[in-house]
């Protein structure tokens, strides 16, 4: 028997869940957007900077070699902690719209007219943008699956339409919508990608950071996904790839680092991963992200999976009881990650997220990078809720209890207390 | 200060109850302006005859912030002249951006006096001003087209 998941223990190791803002404690709910670090993560990256800092690969001493070791290291544990089969195959970005930039930039170097490149409706704009450049570079096409009512995405429809053929030359679709909070099914996705030769790109940036990673059962050829999410740093970012495929692309940026021979005629180009990393990489950041995985990895994926389901079973079913509360996504807690996206009759996202700040309830209010998705349900923005490994039933509780509030002073059910000065 | 400050009775009342609202004719010049932060859009429709504003309406989408300062704004320059609501709007974002240290004048600015405590909310600035935005660049719109036509 594993023993009960300690939510308390969990939060100790994150002083800032102890601030309080204003007279209230803080009850973050914005962790799809970035999560808080534990002072493990903080630590390590501050022990870097004072005791081993140097820049990495071209300094050839003492602190360069340490500095390089420790960048290798975060390399060799991100390939482990996601199951790559070498740590090769890790190519680390700034964030995972740059890496997403890097797999749209070079799968797309060859593609023209003619060719399809296929995406969701439901994708963040990270993984929609760059694949539109590469359409307008190259004269290829840009499809994408549509959703259900419910939020799922759409395979009948797509297989009706024959969405995905032979002119297919690259799926790449998100694992966990970061808006309806859907699990997709990638790996069945990626057999269909397959079937016709194109090339498989996840963006799991609201995956990994969840869920047990395995590129292999995802069945997909890159993935995406930033450290800040996951308990790391914000600046750093990770680009996995299958050794084979990463070999056969072009170079993305160009500078140090990427290169192997370097004349004003022409240059030749380093081997994978450091052909995709130009310039100094993010050293301290992919030390953070070493630690956010050692400290994640203790913990479990698999327990913080499954606190973040019975909380989201939860907080779904608590919401639904606020009046005027509409859910966005699956309603219930059933192929589904921590973020849920929602809206209340009669007040403006804008207006709940205000609200719910005055009473120290961190939410997201807008369109959460995606705007499409938002024009497919027929609503203009929405509120978004998102749960990690440190969010308490408490907290779900103070956010119905901020819902139920705002709702009432909104629609003027409340006597208001504010009104004169 | 709180939330509740900041939600005065009179922005939630005209929040409700917008005045002014919906697209009408005739109409001089219609312009589009959106908060691309948060995604509020306005349309926004001017008609000037014998040198005063005859009528504002328009189309919003948006937070109570914004509706409620677009409503307020209508009634404030509809029947006066454009010159009075170019001053109106000076004023306005004056206050607005003013970061609480600058008062309206409740003679002048009538219910925009509740939008005082916006200022203290920086977030919200721009809500509070796409109303006044629209309406300042209809009007100068309206008066290159006359300059031109004379």
């Amino acid at each position: 028997m594993t023993e009960a998941y300690d939510v308390e223990a969990v939060r100790r190791d994150f002083p800032i869940l102890a601030r309080r803002v204003g007279a209230y404690p803080l009850t973050y709910l914005d962790s799809g957007n970035t999560s808080q670090k534990p002072a493990q993560v903080v630590d390590a990256i501050a022990d870097h900077y004072l005791a081993h800092n140097a820049n990495v690969a071209r300094a050839m001493h003492v602190l360069g070699a340490e500095a390089t070791a420790a960048f290798e290291g975060a390399r060799t544990a991100v390939a482990a902690f996601i199951g790559a089969s070498r740590s090769e195959e890790v190519v680390f970005t700034k964030n995972a719209s740059e890496a997403l930039n890097l797999a749209a930039h070079t799968l797309s170097a060859p593609l023209g007219p003619g060719d399809e490149i296929v995406v969701s409706v439901m994708e963040h704009h990270s993984n929609i943008v760059p694949w539109q450049l590469a359409c307008q570079r190259t004269g290829a096409t840009l499809r994408w699956f549509d959703v259900t009512e419910d939020g799922r995405l759409d395979l009948e429809a797509a297989d009706r339409e024959g969405l995905i053929n032979e002119r297919t030359k690259v799926v790449s679709i998100a694992w966990v919508s970061n808006v309806l909070g859907t699990i997709n099914p990638v790996s069945q996705v990626a057999a269909m990608a397959h079937a016709v030769g194109a090339v498989m790109v996840v963006d799991a940036s609201q995956g990994v950071p969840q869920l047990p990673t395995s590129v292999a059962d995802l069945g997909c050829d890159l993935l995406a996904f930033t450290g800040h999410k996951i308990c790391g740093p914000t600046g750093i970012g990770v680009l996995w790839g299958r050794y084979d495929l990463l070999d056969s692309l072009p170079p993305f940026l160009g500078g140090g680092e990427m290169i192997e021979v370097v004349r004003m005629t022409g240059s030749t180009f380093a081997p994978p991963p450091y052909r995709f990393e130009a310039g100094t990489p993010p050293i301290a950041q992919a030390v953070g992200l070493h630690a956010a995985i050692e400290y994640v990895s203790a913990i479990g994926m698999d327990r913080i999976a499954a606190h973040e389901q019975e909380l989201t079973a939860y907080a779904l079913a608590e919401m639904q009881k606020v009046r005027g509360l509409r859910i966005l996504g699956p309603t219930e807690a059933v192929d589904r990650g921590g973020a849920i996206s929602f809206t209340l009759e009669g007040v403006h996202p804008h207006d709940v997220m205000q609200m719910l700040d005055s009473r120290g309830i961190a939410i997201r209010g807008g369109h959460h990078c995606a705007r499409p998705l938002h024009d497919r349900l027929g609503v203009q923005s929405s509120c978004r809720a998102s749960l990690y490994l440190y969010t308490t039933y408490a907290e779900i509780d103070r956010l119905v209890e901020g819902l139920d509030y705002t709702g009432s002073f909104f629609s003027g059910r409340l006597a208001t207390t504010g009104g004169a000065r | 200060m709180s939330v509740e400050q900041l939600y005065q009775e009179i922005i939630l009342d005209h929040y409700r109850v917008k005045r002014n609202a919906g697209l009408r004719d005739p109409y001089d010049i219609e312009v589009h302006h959106v908060n691309p932060s948060c995604g509020d859009e306005l349309s926004l429709r001017v008609s000037v005859a014998d040198g005063a504003i005859s009528d504002v309406s328009y189309d919003a989408i948006g937070c109570s912030i914004s509706q409620a300062s677009t409503s307020v704004m209508s009634e404030l320059v509809i029947g006066g002249t454009p010159q009075h609501a170019l001053e109106l709007y000076d004023g306005f974002q004056k206050m607005i951006q003013g970061q609480g240290k600058v008062s309206l004048n409740e003679e002048t600015f009538g219910d925009a006096v509740a939008f005082e405590g916006v200022a203290q909310f920086p977030a919200r600035v721009k809500c509070a001003m796409l109303g006044w935005a629209a309406v300042r660049d209809a009007l100068l719109r309206v008066q290159a087209s006359a300059k031109e036509e004379l």
